[in-house]
Formats: C-alpha cells, structure tokens, sequence
C-alpha cells in the first residue's frame, strides 16, 4: 500500500483542531467511544450534544463520499463473525478502559494524561498480536 | 448555534478521519501487523492530532468556561488501574482483528457495506452491555478520556 506523509499530518491536524473545537465550545474531550457510550446510557440532558457529534461525524462520512470517496474505497476482508466478534470487543473495551484512539489517543496523549499513554501502549500492543496473529496463522483473513 | 459548533465539530473530525486514512482499515491493519508490508501512516496521524491537541489545549483551558457550558468536564482520573489495562487490551484486539476503531467505524456507515453494520451494531451493544452491568456494579465511569 502506498505511503504519503502529508495525508497522515493534515488529516490528524484536522483530527486535533475537530477535538480542540469540541473543547472550546462544549469542554468536552472528544473520545468517540464515551460520546457514544454515553449516548447509549440514555441519561436525561446529556443526550442532545452527544447526537450531535455523532450526527456530525456520519455527516463528515457522507461528504467525503462526495468529494473524496478514495478515503471509503476498501474491502473487509473478514467474515461476518470475525467481524462480531471485533465490534463486540472494541465496544466492551473501550468502554471499561474508558477511552479509544481519538479520547486516549489524540485527546489523552495531548493532554499528556499517564492514563492514556499507558492505555494506548496496551491498545497498541494488543492490535499488533492481534493484526500479526492473524497474518502468521490464517493468512491474514479470518 | 450550540448544537450547530458541536455538529460541526463532529464533521471536521469525520473529514480528519477520512484524509488521514483511518477510514481504511486495511491500512490500520498494514500499520498493526508489524510483519507484513508495514504502513506507518498512523504515526503521522497520532502526532499530528495529539501535537495539534497539546499546542491548543493550554490556551483553551486558560478561559473559566467553555463558550457552551457552565465549567470544563475533563477527566480527573489518575489511577492506573485493572480496567484501564484489560478493557484496553480487549480493545486494542477488536481493532487489530479488523482495523475498525469507533470513529471511523461511524464514518464508514455510509459506504453501506453489510460489514461496517455489523461492526457498529456489535460495537453498540457491548457499550450498552457495558453500561448495564456497570451500573449495576455502581464502579462509576471516569469518563476516562471519554
């Protein structure tokens, strides 16, 4: 697969300033998993900024496919359990480790938190055995 | 107006999902499987979020208050504890199964491929699975970087 450094940087500099906004207006960190673990609760006035969000982020979806839909081109190559089985434990793990790759990851690392740096080593090392696993043992599809 | 700015920030930040990258799983699993042909983009894609998140964070936090709420709700934990490390560990496994983590995975709806569906309902019912045996066991949320 090809390898560009400038995507990675401005994509990720929209991803900090996108969080940064989310801090400014609401004071919320932006962890994708609590926003939408939390919208899942169903708490009374707590709902209505979390929809929105997440309404933003299908939005943001729909435009790319608009003007970039190069960024939705791919194949899972996973069949339909494997791929239960990955949404079941990214929803359960996210949300007993309270955070994923954007709370933990660009927020929690940001803000220089122990607790995301440490969450992010084991997120990190967990995908990799994981990822590596598969490719050594099934040939990459599972 | 409120709602509109969280919106909207909900849209840049799909936007910065997508230019990166991160809505390919398959270049999140070429970055994770570390022994095939690796794609080190989400190197980049961290440094420039986090580094971007660092440089603002400061200024952000020099105001009394949001312009939309009453006080900042940033998570105090410092603890590392057991949860932090296994529900991560559990996470990070999904993730690298098949590069779906829950921002792109919401994103990469409207593609309407039967997998990402998939994907997003289980996600959803283990966070609401989650939820209900937390409060069951009352071990409050921290909101951890969430």
């Amino acid at each position: 697969m090809e390898f560009t450094l400038i995507k990675p940087l401005f994509g990720g500099f929209l991803l900090g300033l996108a969080a940064l906004s989310l801090l400014f207006f609401n004071g919320r960190v932006a962890g994708v998993s609590g926003i939408l673990g939390g919208f899942l609760s169903f708490k009374k006035h707590d709902t209505l900024w979390r929809f929105a969000f997440l309404a933003g982020l299908v939005t943001g979806g729909v435009l790319l496919l608009g003007t970039f839909p190069e960024t939705l081109n791919f194949t899972l190559k996973s069949s339909p359990p494997a791929v239960m089985l990955a949404g079941l434990l990214v929803g359960i793990g996210t949300r007993i480790g309270s955070g994923c790759t954007s709370g933990h990851g660009v927020c929690g690392i940001g803000r220089l938190s122990q607790r995301s740096m440490i969450a992010v080593v084991v997120f990190l090392s967990s995908g990799i055995a994981a990822a590596v696993s598969i490719d050594l043992i099934f040939g990459g599809e599972i | 107006m409120g709602l509109l700015m969280i919106f909207l920030s909900g849209v840049l930040f799909a936007l910065g999902l997508g230019i990166s990258g991160m809505t390919q799983p398959e270049k999140i699993v070429s970055f994770l499987n570390v022994v095939g042909e690796w794609d080190p983009s989400l190197i980049f894609v961290m440094l420039g979020a986090s580094m971007t998140y660092l440089t603002g964070y400061g200024f952000i936090l020099k105001r009394s208050k949001p312009i939309l709420a009453e006080s900042f709700s940033l998570p105090t934990r410092r603890d590392i504890d057991p949860p932090l490390v296994f529900g991560s560990l559990l996470f990070g496994l999904g993730w690298g199964l098949v590069g779906f983590c829950p921002g792109p995975a919401l994103v990469a709806l409207v593609t309407g491929y039967d997998s990402v569906l998939i994907f997003v309902l289980a996600m959803g019912f283990g966070m609401y699975f989650f939820e209900g045996i937390d409060s069951r066991f009352q071990r409050g949320v921290d909101g951890g970087a969430a």
